[in-house]
């Protein structure tokens, strides 16, 4: 059948709204405000405000996968052990969060962590240490986890629920104490899991903007703040274009890592 | 002792995500214009919701958008996954490879670049370029849900229905497309998620007077959020969780549960 | 997923209920007018008097910074009919050719209600009164929190004591951070020296570790929250979080300040030039304007509406109306140029990646 004709309006599409943006942006990042060539707006990730600005990303951002990573896999095995009638249910507890706006819930911090916020109020109560996060790189990690964890638990929970149960017990019988087994047998088989996780968080975490400006006061630069006035600001097209050329670099590192893991081409989201 | 420790574990984790709902909840109740004071017990944002015509027009923005893009999408993406299918390996790959381009990328790019996009073609921003913008990105999500069904599926069933005298349309709306929709339903339900809660992608291609609640949300977070945004987003949550429980507690159907 | 699927077309079932029949977007009977305007700088009220009056359908967008709106005006991209900038950015641009003359005869309320003094303050960027409706105007100062700072405050330089450490609110824009720093060092304001430049980002990365953050709008509700000791807030702000803190008060530092005026100016592109004559006649009416000032409570240029003002306390306050004659130092920003404004940004960028 006319089984090609069917690519033309998606080929179409993806050139259009893919391909040629993506060219628009290289496109302005190597010229200058005349349309010259140039590699200055590249080379400005090396002046000390845009090299700290990408450094703290990517610092903050692997923290923050870090963690997701900790807290993640063990919920996941924990959900994965509860097979109740309803763990469907179980789980979409832990994604019903994410059906509420993510500034809003990202606002929420704020009334949470303020000085004289929520949880000041109650370690008062209490006569305890106030805690003082808030405006802080700490409370922009802490947004980052809160945000991206989902993106964390469910491909390992996909993962786990996927791993057959005949293995797990052929390595008890073989003699494999709980602690082996998990090393030997779990956790190798979940590494695409963990890495599709890794990858879905340390992206947005990294290019943020949002986070680090709702909860850092504005006192936090990172890489994806510097882009976003330089578009919506200080009107510098290509200065932004050539530095978020510098950051699609990372983000083909992790395409690349992705794809080397996750030949089936499955995305587990949901 | 193993069992409490993951109960207590499970229950910190839950604070941790439901903490700030819990927050949003009780602002919506907040007789105080602003989030800093308590001013007493109210249902006003609640009747003030309806009459705010801005948050309604977003709310009726957001839905539109995801309803229409997630719609447009499932439809581009389903028809490309049939074309995918039957590509030669080489081809497959690089579309397969352009078609993960907008999922892995940074959303900021993204945006930025579907604005320079529509900036040079002198498109007026407006409900157009979000719901192009939306569709773009939402496309790969309908296609890595349906390709996996695509290659489930036995091409010979489709072919002894050609053999049997079906037309092609036919032979697919009644073999093939039966398969797939699972496939794709999950993966329009993606979609339409993925176009609910994005923010980044919309604020770069939004234009003059049209705002999701996102983009409202965001303007607002500067200036303090309006109490209606905490009533409505209030009662969305609560929505979603009573229909929660009630689906979980109708009878299950048997296909459903060996997959998901 | 099927039943997540039901669910969600449920939840979506509910929603269009909800929103009943919040998606007709019809053009009013008698055209659109697009406005772009500050943030929470208007009474909503107003605007539908305004369409059920004309018949003309107000379609409202908001920004938080010139800054931001300058690029979306700039670029095309979206068409406005109405815009209120600031008064550098008006002469920006004016300079840049993005705006038109206006008509004054379509406009007899701007004429008659608006103080003749402030159409002369606006002479500094706009030198003939061609191109702008003075809206609203005011100073910009430190607003203090009584119960957490007990000596008298008179100058800017408190925002570089370290008493106040993690306490301090600064503006998050570039002009406004660098006026204070300025002020402060007793340049001016519009300087484009060097040296000054220099001696001001230096006074503000000095001042980095002491900001507890970096605000627009936010400065209200955290001064009336109670979160930080000082903040530096524009004068109209002043009297709103007054009322909601009596805690606070306002004042305008020795070294001096800026003054400044926001006015309504229609964009040389715009599509509905007589809507927008209309638009901005009908915020000049007296009660119009009296409506706008008790709601957002910036001071007012229309002096119909002054004397409208009921309550006597507002009417002669130092806040809302200064004697500006008995304060030294005051100027109004001006436009730097495409080369000072990208000095200042670069400047600005090398202070904010200070702060952390």
């Amino acid at each position: 059948m006319n089984k090609k004709l069917l690519s033309v309006p998606y080929l179409f599409w993806s050139a259009l709204f893919i391909i040629i943006p993506l060219c628009m942006v290289f496109y302005y990042g190597l010229t200058d405000k005349n349309g010259a060539f140039t590699l200055s707006n590249i080379a400005a990730i090396a002046t000390p405000e845009h090299s700290k600005a990408l450094w703290s990303a990517i610092r903050l951002s692997l923290i923050s996968t870090v963690i997701c990573l900790l807290l993640a896999y063990p919920l996941a095995m924990i959900l994965n052990g509860m097979k109740t009638g309803h763990d469907s249910l179980t789980v979409l507890i832990f994604i019903l969060p994410m059906w509420m706006n993510f500034l809003l819930r990202t606002m929420a911090w704020q009334t949470l962590l303020e000085k004289t916020g929520v949880i000041n109020g109650i370690l008062s109560f209490f006569h305890l240490q106030n805690l003082s996060i808030i405006n802080t790189p700490n409370a922009v990690i802490l947004g980052m986890v809160y945000n991206f964890l989902p993106f964390m638990v469910l491909p390992i929970y996909n993962v786990l629920t996927k791993i057959d149960q005949s293995v797990i017990n052929a390595a008890r019988d073989l003699g494999a104490n709980e602690v082996q087994t998990f090393l030997k047998v779990i956790l190798p088989l979940s590494i695409p899991g963990m890495v599709s996780g890794i990858t879905m968080v340390f992206v947005p975490a990294l290019t943020t903007f949002v986070i680090s400006n709702i909860l850092g006061g504005g006192k936090i630069l990172l890489i994806g703040n510097v882009i976003e006035q330089e578009f919506t600001q200080t009107n510098n097209w290509n200065l932004g274009s050539g530095l978020s050329i510098v950051l699609m670099l990372f983000i083909i590192f992790n395409m690349v890592i992705s794809a080397v893991t996750d030949k089936e081409g499955e995305v587990n989201v949901l | 002792m193993r069992n409490a420790a993951k109960k207590i574990y499970l229950a910190l984790i839950f604070l941790f995500l439901y903490a700030p709902i819990a927050a949003l909840i009780v602002l919506s109740f907040n007789n105080s214009k602003t989030r800093a004071k308590w001013g007493g017990f109210t249902l006003k944002w609640y009747q003030e919701l309806f009459k705010n015509e801005s948050i309604m027009q977003a709310l009726w923005n957001t839905l539109a958008i995801a309803i229409i893009s997630a719609t447009a999408a499932t439809v581009i993406g389903t028809i490309a996954s049939i074309s995918i299918q039957s590509m030669k390996k080489r081809t497959r790959a690089i579309v397969m490879g352009i078609t993960n381009i907008p999922m892995l990328n940074a959303e900021i790019v993204t945006g930025i670049s579907l604005m320079l996009l529509f900036i040079s073609l002198k498109m007026r921003f407006g409900f157009t370029t979000i719901l192009l913008s939306h569709i773009t990105f939402n496309i790969p999500y309908v296609i890595l849900n349906v390709m996996p069904r695509m290659r489930q599926l036995n091409p010979s069933i489709y072919e002894s229905a050609l053999d049997l005298g079906a037309s092609p349309l036919q032979a697919f709306f009644k073999v093939t497309f039966p398969d797939l929709l699972p496939g794709i339903l999950s993966g329009f339900l993606m979609a339409f998620t993925m176009s609910l809660d994005d923010f980044i992608i919309t604020h770069f291609t939004k234009g003059a007077g049209i705002h999701t609640l996102s983009t409202k949300i965001y303007t607002e977070v500067r200036k303090g959020i309006k109490p209606e945004m905490y009533s409505l987003s209030t009662m969305i949550f609560v929505a979603v969780i009573f229909l929660l429980i009630l689906v979980n507690y109708t009878p299950r159907d048997k296909k459903d549960m060996h997959k998901s | 997923m099927k039943k997540l699927f039901v669910m969600l077309t449920c939840v979506l079932l509910a929603g269009s209920v909800l929103t009943g029949c919040g998606g007709d977007s019809s053009v009013g009977e008698n055209g659109e007018v697009f406005v772009y305007n500050w943030g929470e700088y208007i009474d909503e009220e107003t605007i539908e008097m305004f369409e059920k009056e004309t018949g003309i359908d107000v379609i409202y967008d908001e920004y938080e910074t010139n800054e931001i709106m300058y690029p979306r005006v700039a670029a095309g991209a979206s068409t406005y009919d109405v815009i209120c900038p600031s008064d550098y950015m008006i002469q920006k641009m004016i300079d840049n050719d993005l705006l038109q003359e206006l008509n004054f005869d379509h406009m007899p309320n701007a004429l008659a209600n608006i103080g003749s003094q402030y159409y002369e303050q606006a002479r500094g960027f706009d030198p003939e009164n061609r191109y702008c409706v003075p809206y609203c105007w005011g100073t910009v100062g430190i607003l203090y929190n009584t119960s957490m700072v007990d000596e008298p405050v008179t100058s800017w330089s408190i925002l570089w004591d370290e008493k106040y450490d993690d306490n301090i609110l600064m503006q998050d824009s570039v002009r406004d951070a660098f006026m204070v720093a300025l002020k402060l060092n007793g340049y001016s304001m519009n300087t484009l020296d060097r040296d000054e430049l220099e001696t001001a980002k230096n006074s503000l990365i000095e001042q980095a570790p002491l900001v507890q953050a970096l605000v627009i709008d936010q400065v209200r509700d955290k001064m009336i929250g109670g979160e930080a000791a000082l903040g530096v807030i524009y004068s109209g702000e002043a009297i709103y979080t007054q009322r909601e803190n009596p805690n606070l008060e306002y004042v305008i530092p020795e070294e001096g300040t800026n003054v400044w005026i926001d006015g309504w100016v229609i964009p040389k592109n715009a599509a509905n030039v007589e809507n927008a004559e209309k638009f901005i006649d009908f915020m000049c009416r007296g009660d119009i304007a009296l409506m706008n000032f008790e709601y957002i409570t910036y001071s007012t240029p229309n002096v119909a509406a002054q004397a409208l003002i009921e309550d006597e306390d507002i009417r002669n306050s130092e806040i809302a109306f200064p004697d500006l004659s008995q304060y030294q130092n005051l100027e109004t920003f001006i436009y730097l140029g495409e080369d000072g404004d990208a000095l200042y940004n670069q400047l600005w960028k090398e202070v904010k990646s200070a702060y952390e």
